[in-house]
């Protein structure tokens, strides 16, 4: 298969993605949006790292994988903070830090 | 034999991502994002990242997913009545989505890459295993590897205290005084040594209920 199908798929699935951030009002989906764009992006840089036929981008695929973790995890305990303390788990409601 | 693989592969891959936005239940949504990531480990597979599509299957499609699979469990399925935001992001979601999707298109493909139309350079021997994966990670990646350590640590510590239980923090908590000390059960209680019941615990009153 061409490279090209493989970053035709990786932008799909991005905008996939983007397209549930903007439209979803749960945070755990808002989450699991994030990490449909995070894994189209490690897509497209393992296809690269394939074009190019060395592992420079799978490595930087396998950071990326550390950081989408990192985030998962804070974000996690971020919703069972904000669930303990009785307030509503939705990304609306939520807005007293908005300037 | 790669071409039918890729489109089964792909297909499910956007069919996965589609349902996480589609579904209206959060747990559906996760198990769909583990066939996507599934079918995304097979797309791995083709372009010869063996060890990437290994961690993919045993950290995310794994680990990361039991995470939220436990944190849906815990807020509850009370959200599920929460649909897209009104009014105007509705609105505009999917004109931005469109010019998204037409500009990513343009910036991959009409990038003038002349390799972008085959099939990738000739591979050198153990391309993307474990063991040329693991010499440029200690080798020329080790300082990406080194804050890649402390960041997951950062975030292990920061988790611990987003989660903790604060004392006299909500509405119905009691606050953590000497009263609160003194109404502790009676020291080597509700150990296992108990429930087995081949040990007395001094101080303990037996078969009592709780």
């Amino acid at each position: 298969m061409n490279i090209s199908w493989y970053l035709t798929v990786s932008a799909i699935i991005f905008t996939i993605g983007a397209a549930g951030i903007l439209t979803k009002r749960n945070p755990l989906v808002i989450l699991l949006c994030l990490e449909l764009m995070l894994n189209a992006a490690n897509l497209s840089l393992i296809s690269f790292s394939r074009m190019w036929g060395n592992e420079d981008g799978q490595i930087f695929a396998i950071i990326v994988m550390v950081v989408a973790a990192c985030e998962v995890v804070i974000g996690l305990g971020l919703i069972v903070a904000i669930h303990r303390r009785g307030l509503p788990v939705d990304a609306d409601e939520l807005s007293e830090l908005r300037g | 034999m790669s071409a039918v693989i890729f489109f089964i592969a792909a297909t499910g891959a956007i069919a996965g991502a589609i349902g996480v936005v589609m579904l209206r239940n959060p747990f559906y949504g996760v198990l769909s994002l583990v066939g996507h990531l599934l079918c995304l480990a097979a797309l791995f597979l083709l372009l010869n990242a063996e060890f990437l599509a290994a961690s993919q299957v045993i950290i995310y499609a794994g680990a990361v997913m039991v995470l939220y699979v436990f944190v849906v469990a815990y807020v509850g399925g009370d959200s599920e009545s929460l649909g897209a935001s009104p009014g105007f992001l509705r609105l505009m979601t999917p004109l931005v989505v469109v010019l998204l999707l037409v500009e990513l298109l343009i910036a991959t493909l009409g990038s003038g890459l002349k390799a972008i139309g085959t099939e990738g350079a000739p591979l050198p021997d153990g391309f993307g295993s474990p063991a040329a994966i693991g010499e440029a990670l200690l080798t020329t990646y080790l300082l990406p590897f080194e804050i890649a350590s402390i960041l997951l640590l950062v975030a292990a510590v920061g988790a611990v205290g987003l989660a903790r239980r604060r004392r006299g923090f909500g509405p119905g908590d009691v606050p953590f005084d000497s009263a609160t000390i003194a109404a502790a059960p009676p020291k080597g209680s509700g150990t296992m040594a108990e429930a087995a019941g081949d040990r007395a615990i001094v101080g303990a009153p037996r078969n009592e209920s709780r």
